[in-house]
C-alpha cells in the first residue's frame, strides 16, 4: 500500500495503480478525453493532469504511478488554468453547433466546457474543414469535430483488432483516416461501430433513423439476443421505441459488440411484426383474437389427443427464447400434453 | 465451454477446429487475436481460409468431415514424441491403452493423405498443442454437423486429456454456442430424452421428482429429435406440431423434405415474431414479443446465465412467450400461474440442481455461470477442476469415418455451408436491417478461382448448384479461400437456399444432420 495527499486529505491506495486510478477509486473526478480503462494508457488529451508538490511541471494523472509519499493537487488553480488552455484550444478549432449536434448532451467535450466555463474558443485561426466520411451503413465519420484523442485507433487496434484506421500526418495535419484515406467503405472495417461507442464526441456517430436528444431516452441493460456470446449492451429507448443500442462492458465482452447486436436493432419495431393471431381460412390467414386462437388450438390438442394419443404431438422449443420460456414450453408437453417429443435446433 | 470467455486471453496456445470465430462469434475473436498479440500461439483447422488463418502460427486447411483423421494425426505425433501428460492420463483418465492402440495407426503422412494437408504441418500443430502449459481448444459446427459429430468432439475430448488440459483455467474443450441462448435451452430440457438440468426422462427417481413438482404424470420413453419428428411427420405419425421461434424452411437440411413434412399435419401451430417462412404454413401463428419487450434470462456459451429485460411493450397485440404458453397451459387444465418470468425462474430453482443458486436478484449486476448448486455459491469459472465430472475421463478409441456423401463423377464438388458476418441465421431479423442487407444482399457460393476458371464462370455470375436432394440457383463468388473441389455457401437466404442442397444423414449417437457435407453438381446458368 502507499500512502498518498490528495487535495490536503490523506489516502491509502494500493501500489502500481495511477494516479488517475486512485482519485477515481477514492471518488475524485478528473477529466480524461482519451482514457480508456480497457486500453494502455494514452496521456494525449492532457486533461487529467495534476499537480504533484515538488515536480515543476504538471503531470498527466492516467499515466502516473502512484508513490508513497506523493502529494497531489487535482483543482489547483494552476491545474484548472492549465485545463482551460486545453479545452480552449480543443474548442477553437471545433465547430459551434451543439444546437444540431447530434451528441449534444452525451459529449464530453461540452460538458467539460460546461464545467470549465469554456464559452468559445479564443484561438482564433484556420480550422479544419474536411469531407464527411458516410460511407459506412451504419456510422459517420466527421474529422472536423474530431478531437484527435485517438480512443478509436486504439480500441480497433488493441481491442476489436482489426486495424482498419490509423493516425495520418502529424501537428494541426494530424487526421484519422482509413489506409491512403480511401473512405471506410473499401477498408477493414468490420462495422463493429465500437470505435463509435468510444468516442468521446460528436466525430464517429451512428446513423440514426429516428431523430432523438440524449435527454430524451432510457437505456435498458439486457443480452443481445444473436449469437451465444452473451454480450451486455443498453437498449436506448424513445417512447415504445428502441432507437439505438449501446455496449455495456459484461464480463463476455469487455464492453465491445459486433455489427449485429450493435446496430441490427431495427426488427423489433419494424412494420413487418406480427401484431395479431392468424388464423388460416380457406387458405389465407385472417386476424383473430387471442380467444379465438387458443380455443382453436386447445380444441385441435383435446380432438387429436383424444384419437392418437399424446405422441401423436411433437414441440419445437427455441434456442432463440429464454431459459424460463423454453422451461415452459418443455413442461407443456411433458406435463399438460403428456409427450417427450420435445427439442430445438441445438444442432442447427 | 468447460471454460470462460475471459480466460482465451491468458492461454498459451488456441486451437480453434471447425469455427469461423470471428464472423460467428465476432466478441469471442477479438479475444482470440488479442490473445495472439499477447503472444499466444493460434493453430487453426479450417475447410476454408478464413480470417483466423491469417493469425494462425500454423493453418490446416483440411478437406471437409476429416476432423477425427487430423485430431488422430496429431495425438499420434504427441504421443510418439513422448508429450502427452503422464501424470494426468494416470490419475485423471482411463481407457489409454485402447484409445493410444487406435493412434498408434494415425501416422502423420496418412493423416496429411486423408486431410489434405502437410505432414510437417500436422507435426507443427500437434507440437505447439502439447508443449504449451495452457491450451484451449474452440471449436463449433465445423465439429458437430458431421455423421461423424459426437465422435469428433470425443476426439477433442481425448487430445485435451491427453495434454492434461481438463480443469484448469484458459484451457478446456469450449464449443462456442451458436444461438443466444441454445445453451440454456439444452439446460431447460429442450430436448427429447432430457428434463431440465439433463435429468434423463427414463430414469424412475428423476420421473419421480418432477412428478412430484408438476403434480401430474410424466412421460417416461424419450421422445423424437426433429429430423425424427419430420420423418415421422412425412409418415403421418406425427399429427401436430407446435413451433415455438424456429425456421426450420429455411434452417433445416433437404427443405423439400420439410415442407413435406409440414403439409402433411393435421395442425401446425407457429409462434414468432415475424410471419416467417415456416409460419406461412401455419394454421395458426401466434404473435410473440421480442427479446426488447420482456423479461428473463439467456444462458452464453459459457454457462453464464444473465438477465434480459424489458425495454418497450409487446407491440400491438403480440404477448411473451412465456405468457402465452401459460395461457395455453391454464386452458388446458394446469392451473399453474406465473406473475413474473422470476416466479417461473424460482420453479427452475427446485428443479435443475444447477441453476439451484440463480435468482434474479443474484444476477442484477453480473450473471453466474453454472453450476452453482446454491444461493451462497459464486458459479463455475471452469469445470472438472480437480476432478472430471464422471469420476475418471474415459479416452475414446475412434477411427475416422468418410462423409454419408463423397463426391463422384456425378456430383464432384464437396458443399460446406455456414454463416456470414452480416447476417443471422435464416434472415427473420438481420433480413429486415438495410445496412447489412447492402453489405450482404444475396445467396452466394464460393468458388475457387481455378475451378471458376475450367467451368467459365465469372465472379457475380449466376450458377445452378444440384445435389442428390435439389437445386438452386445462387451467384458466383470467386475466391482462393477454398479449394478447388470444395464449395462453401452461407445458409441464410431464402431465395438460394443452401439447405435445398444439404444432407438429412444423421450422427447415430446426437442425431445432427451432415449439414457440413454434401457432393453436389455446379453448372453456368445463361442470363
Amino acid at each position: 500500500m502507499a500512502e498518498i495527499t490528495i487535495n490536503g486529505k490523506k489516502y491509502k491506495v494500493e501500489d502500481n495503480i495511477t494516479v488517475l486510478e486512485a482519485c477515481r477509486k477514492i471518488g475524485i473526478d478528473i477529466p480524461t478525453l482519451c482514457y480508456d480503462d480497457r486500453l494502455e494508457p494514452h496521456a494525449a488529451c492532457r486533461l487529467c493532469l495534476v499537480e504533484i508538490v515538488g515536480r515543476g511541471k504538471l503531470e498527466t494523472s492516467c499515466s502516473l504511478k502512484v508513490r508513497d509519499g506523493m502529494i497531489i493537487e487535482t483543482h489547483s488553480e494552476r491545474v484548472i488554468r492549465a485545463r482551460k488552455d486545453i479545452l480552449n484550444l480543443l474548442f477553437s478549432n471545433h465547430p459551434n453547433d451543439c444546437l444540431t449536434c447530434d451528441k449534444s448532451g452525451d459529449c464530453k467535450l461540452q460538458d467539460y466546457c460546461f464545467e470549465y466555463g469554456i464559452e468559445m474558443g479564443s484561438y482564433v485561426g484556420e480550422k479544419k474543414n474536411y469531407p464527411i466520411d458516410d460511407s459506412n451503413p451504419f456510422y459517420t465519420y466527421d474529422p472536423n469535430k474530431c478531437i484527435l484523442c485517438g480512443k478509436c485507433v486504439r480500441v480497433c487496434s488493441e481491442l476489436q483488432c482489426t486495424d482498419a484506421i490509423g493516425l495520418e500526418n502529424r501537428g494541426f495535419n494530424t487526421k484519422v483516416v482509413t489506409p491512403f484515406d480511401m473512405g471506410l467503405a473499401t477498408s477493414k472495417c468490420v462495422s463493429c461501430g465500437n470505435c463509435v461507442a468510444a468516442c468521446p464526441v460528436g466525430a464517429l456517430m451512428p446513423k440514426k433513423k429516428e431523430k432523438y436528444r440524449y435527454w430524451e431516452i432510457n437505456k435498458v441493460r439486457t443480452t443481445c439476443s444473436y449469437c451465444g456470446v452473451g454480450c451486455q449492451m443498453e437498449l436506448l429507448v424513445k417512447g415504445n421505441k428502441v432507437v439505438g443500442v449501446e455496449p455495456y462492458k459484461g464480463k463476455a465482452n469487455n464492453g465491445l459488440l459486433c455489427v449485429k447486436g450493435r446496430f441490427a436493432y431495427s426488427f423489433i419495431n419494424h412494420p413487418d411484426r406480427l401484431k395479431t393471431p392468424l388464423i388460416k381460412k380457406n387458405g389465407k390467414f385472417e386476424e383473430a383474437s387471442w380467444d379465438e386462437a387458443y380455443r382453436l388450438i386447445v380444441n385441435k390438442v383435446k380432438e387429436i389427443k383424444g384419437q392418437y394419443g399424446p405422441e401423436a404431438f411433437a414441440g419445437l422449443t427455441s434456442a432463440r427464447c429464454t431459459n424460463e420460456e423454453n422451461y415452459l414450453f418443455q413442461k407443456l408437453f411433458r406435463a399438460v400434453i403428456g409427450t417427450n417429443n420435445v427439442d430445438h435446433c441445438a444442432r442447427l | 465451454m468447460t471454460n470462460s470467455i475471459e480466460e482465451i486471453l491468458d492461454a498459451d496456445a488456441i486451437f480453434v477446429i471447425g469455427s469461423n470465430t470471428t464472423e460467428n462469434h465476432p466478441v469471442i475473436g477479438t479475444f482470440m487475436k488479442r490473445a495472439v498479440k499477447n503472444g499466444a500461439k493460434l493453430i487453426v483447422a479450417d475447410p476454408r481460409r478464413i480470417e483466423l488463418a491469417e493469425y494462425a502460427d500454423v493453418f490446416l486447411q483440411i478437406k471437409p468431415g476429416t476432423n477425427i483423421a487430423l485430431l488422430n494425426g496429431m495425438m499420434n505425433v504427441i504421443i510418439n514424441n513422448d508429450l502427452h501428460d503422464k501424470k494426468f492420463i494416470e490419475e485423471r483418465t482411463e481407457n489409454f491403452e485402447e484409445f493410444k492402440e487406435v493412434i498408434m495407426d494415425y501416422t502423420p503422412d496418412r493423416v496429411a493423405e486423408i486431410c489434405g494437408v502437410k505432414e510437417e504441418d500436422i507435426i507443427k500443430a500437434a507440437l505447439i498443442y502439447a508443449k504449451a502449459e495452457r491450451a484451449g481448444i474452440y471449436y463449433a459446427m465445423g465439429i458437430t454437423q458431421h455423421t461423424t459429430g459426437t465422435h469428433s468432439v470425443m476426439s477433442i475430448s481425448n487430445l485435451s486429456m491427453l495434454c492434461g488440459n481438463i480443469g484448469k483455467e484458459s484451457a478446456g474443450v469450449n464449443p462456442l454456442r451458436g444461438q443466444n441462448n441454445v445453451q440454456g435451452a439444452c439446460d431447460m430440457g429442450g430436448l427429447p430424452a432430457d428434463l431440465p438440468g439433463y435429468q434423463k426422462v427414463f430414469n424412475p427417481e428423476v420421473q419421480e421428482k418432477f412428478e412430484r413438482l408438476w403434480d401430474t404424470k410424466i412421460p417416461s420413453k424419450a421422445g423424437l429429435t426433429i429430423p425424427e419428428i419430420f420423418h415421422a411427420a412425412e409418415k403421418g405419425d406425427i399429427k401436430f406440431i407446435y413451433i415455438m421461434g424456429e425456421n426450420p424452411m429455411v434452417s433445416d437440411p433437404d427443405i423439400n423434405h420439410v415442407r413435406k413434412a409440414l403439409t402433411n399435419l393435421d395442425f401446425l401451430v407457429v409462434q414468432d415474431i415475424f410471419l416467417t417462412e415456416t409460419a406461412e404454413l401455419a394454421d395458426v401463428v401466434l404473435p410473440a414479443a421480442s427479446f426488447a419487450e420482456k423479461d428473463g434470462t439467456f444462458t452464453n456459451t459459457e454457462r453464464r446465465v444473465q438477465r434480459v429485460r424489458k425495454a418497450i411493450n409487446p407491440l400491438g397485440d403480440s404477448k411473451p412467450d412465456w405468457q402465452i404458453i401459460m395461457e395455453l397451459m391454464n386452458r388446458l387444465g394446469c392451473n399453474k400461474k406465473y406473475l413474473h418470468p422470476s416466479e417461473i425462474m424460482e420453479e427452475i430453482r427446485t428443479a435443475v440442481p444447477q441453476y439451484g443458486g440463480i435468482t434474479y436478484h443474484r444476477i442484477e449486476e453480473e450473471g453466474i455461470q453454472w453450476p452453482c448448486p446454491d444461493i451462497n455459491h459464486p458459479g463455475t469459472k471452469y469445470l472438472h477442476k480437480d476432478r472430471i465430472a464422471r469420476g475418471k475421463g474415459l479416452f475414446m478409441a475412434i477411427d475416422h469415418r468418410e462423409s454419408a456423401e463423397v463426391p463422384d463423377s456425378e456430383y464432384p464438388f464437396i458443399l460446406t455451408t455456414g454463416r456470414v458476418l452480416y447476417h443471422y441465421h435464416t434472415r427473420t431479423m438481420t433480413g429486415r436491417v438495410e445496412g447489412l442487407n447492402k453489405l450482404s444482399p444475396r445467396s452466394y457460393v464460393e468458388i475457387n478461382e481455378v475451378t471458376a476458371n475450367k467451368l467459365g464462370i465469372s465472379n457475380g455470375e449466376k450458377v445452378r448448384l444440384t445435389s442428390r436432394r435439389g437445386s438452386i440457383i445462387t451467384w458466383a463468388k470467386v475466391t482462393d479461400i477454398v479449394d478447388e473441389n470444395v464449395l462453401f455457401m452461407p445458409f441464410h437466404f431464402a431465395e438460394g437456399a443452401a439447405n435445398y442442397l444439404t444432407n438429412t444423414k444423421l450422427d447415430s449417437i446426437a442425431k445432427i444432420p451432415e449439414l457440413k457435407v454434401a457432393a453436389v453438381k455446379m453448372e453456368k446458368v445463361g442470363s
